[in-house]
Order: C-alpha cells, then sequence, then structure tokens
C-alpha cells in the first residue's frame, strides 16, 4: 500500500530531471526546494507575527 | 571548618544571597563557589528563561531558528533508533523504513528552516553590539551540520552511498585530506555520523542558544538619517542627528512595549 501511494507521488525509477544554464547543472528536485526556501523566507518577512498579550504599563 | 550557620541575617562578605555560599563562612573562596558565581554573574536565571522579550523578538525569523532545533531533535530520536536497530532493519523491515524517512526528511526539514533563519539573522547584521560569538558559533552549527549529512549519505549501506563515497573521494583527495577522513572507510565515517559530528553539532546548538540568552538578539537598525524631519524614539522626539549611534541602540534597548 505504501509502495503505491508513493510511487503515484513520486516516480523514482527513472534518472533524475536536471536543468542546465551554461556550466551550472541543478537537479529539479533542489531547483524546488530551493525556490520554496525562498517563497517561505518572503512569507516570513512580510506575514505579520502575532506578537501577544502585550504588557500593561 | 567552621560548622555550618543557618541564618537569616546577611551573608558574609563575598557571598551571594541565594547560592549557598551564606551557608557556611570561608567557603566562598573555594573554587566551587568562585564557579557557581560566576555562573550566576554570567547567565543568571532572569536572562536564561526570560518573562519577556522586545517587542522586535516578535519575528517569523525566531521561529525558524526554533523550528530548527525542533527538527534537530527529531533527526536526534529517528538516529538513536536507527543506530539501535541497525541497517538490515532499516532497510528490509517497514518500520525501519519508516525511521529511516523520518531521519532523512527531519534532516531536510533542518537545513530548510535553519538557511532561512540564516538569511533572516545575515539581512538584520545579528553579529552588531557583540553579538560576533553568536553569529559565528551558528555558521559552525551550519557546517558542521553538512559534514553530518554528508557522513550520513555515506553511511546508508547501499549503492546510492557507495556511488556518493567514490565521488567524494576523488574530491577530498584532490584537497589533501582524503588520507584523514577517508570516506571509502565505511567505520570511520559511521562513528563521525554517529558521534563525533553530532556531539560538535549539539555542543554549538547549546552554545548558539547561550549567546542568545546572554547577549540577546539583535535590535533593529537605526532609522535612516533624514536631517529636514523628526524621529520618535519611543523616549522623546528628537532630530536624527542629536543621538549617536550608541545612544540611538540604547533607547532601542529600552523596549517601550515588552510582549510575552
Amino acid at each position: 500500500m505504501i509502495d503505491v501511494v508513493s510511487a503515484s507521488i513520486v516516480n523514482l525509477t527513472h534518472p533524475g530531471h536536471y536543468l542546465h544554464w551554461g556550466f551550472i547543472q541543478l537537479s529539479l528536485a533542489n531547483s524546488i526546494v530551493i525556490l520554496a526556501m525562498l517563497a517561505v523566507f518572503v512569507l516570513a518577512l512580510v506575514l505579520p507575527f502575532r506578537s501577544g498579550r502585550r504588557s500593561r504599563r | 571548618m567552621t560548622d555550618t550557620v543557618h541564618s537569616d541575617s546577611a551573608p558574609p562578605n563575598g557571598a551571594l544571597p541565594g547560592t549557598g555560599d551564606e551557608n557556611v563562612t570561608g567557603d566562598e573562596k573555594m573554587w566551587t563557589a568562585r564557579v557557581r558565581r560566576a555562573a550566576m554573574r554570567t547567565l543568571p536565571p532572569d536572562k536564561l528563561l526570560p518573562d519577556r522579550q522586545p517587542s522586535y523578538v516578535a519575528s517569523w525569523i525566531y521561529v525558524f531558528g526554533v523550528l530548527t532545533i525542533a527538527a534537530l531533535v527529531v533527526i536526534i530520536a529517528s538516529g538513536v533508533v536507527l543506530t539501535w536497530k541497525g541497517p538490515s532493519w532499516w532497510h528490509v523491515s517497514k518500520v525501519g523504513l519508516f525511521f529511516n524517512s523520518i531521519h532523512l526528511w527531519s534532516v531536510e526539514l533542518f537545513f530548510f528552516f535553519m538557511v532561512i533563519h540564516l538569511w533572516g539573522k545575515f539581512f538584520m547584521a545579528a553579529w552588531r553590539g557583540r553579538r560576533r560569538a553568536t553569529w559565528v558559533t551558528g555558521v559552525v552549527c551550519f557546517v558542521v551540520s553538512i559534514g553530518a549529512a554528508f557522513t550520513g549519505y555515506i553511511s546508508q549501506q547501499n549503492f546510492d552511498s557507495q556511488w556518493i563515497a567514490t565521488q567524494a573521494k576523488d574530491g577530498l583527495n584532490s584537497v589533501g585530506i582524503g588520507a584523514f577522513f577517508n570516506v571509502l572507510n565505511f567505520g570511520q565515517m559511521l562513528l563521525w555520523h554517529v558521534l563525533l559530528l553530532p556531539a560538535v553539532v549539539i555542543a554549538f546548538v547549546g552554545l548558539h542558544i547561550l549567546l542568545v540568552r546572554r547577549r540577546g538578539v539583535v535590535h533593529p537598525f537605526p532609522a535612516r538619517a533624514r536631517p529636514a524631519r523628526h524621529r520618535i524614539t519611543g523616549a522623546a522626539t528628537v532630530p536624527d542627528e542629536a543621538l549617536p549611534s550608541s545612544e540611538i541602540e540604547t533607547v532601542l534597548h529600552k523596549d517601550p512595549e515588552p510582549v510575552r
């Protein structure tokens, strides 16, 4: 069952996909992770942070 | 040796209240008392576990630091189970494969969270205000973690790990460290992975957290100089040029509205 589910998400039985820019070679999987990190970083900067209960003075 | 004295009166000279020094006269010169006093001065309990933080700590960037530590806890816990059961278990049984995946994906998340934390702290210039050691310990954690992950990939005991090891061997030989750090020596790599490198990572993460507690997190950058305007500092409205940078930092440290 686990094999069926995992196989339907990502097929690992073929060579990986790579992106090429001149001498730069980057796997598609790593590119996706880097883009996801950049997206989460931007969200971390722009999304408001709920700061909790403020103290009374 | 003087007998133990229990009293509500002031402790003898040199003793700190609450440190145990007030119990026996003369004990305050012992090395244990001196170490205890130094520890209390360096990391008093209210700094180790403060009730409040400045308002600028309310940022997602620090959440990613905490998430990094959470991922490290999962890495260590799953790694202990893998070490306990061995490769024939993590390659064959379904539970073993599950723990193998947990170990892998917690490492992926560990680096994911740590790099976002690193980016944020880099653009905050987090080494300002005598926080160089905090920054450097974070960098050491990052670099040593790469080594720990690398030795993990070549400790998998499969064709993938053999491929990685033989490719890495050429690279490490080319920089002259192949004889000391032999990636084709499985026993050496496994021990680096399960003992030496995790110990260094855990030690530096602990040191990093203690330094964050001792120095506090870095304050925001002062507002840019605008000669024609006035700026609100929280204490008073003053022209930009009226405050030297050190005083701006002092004002910023006096957080007007601390949050829990």
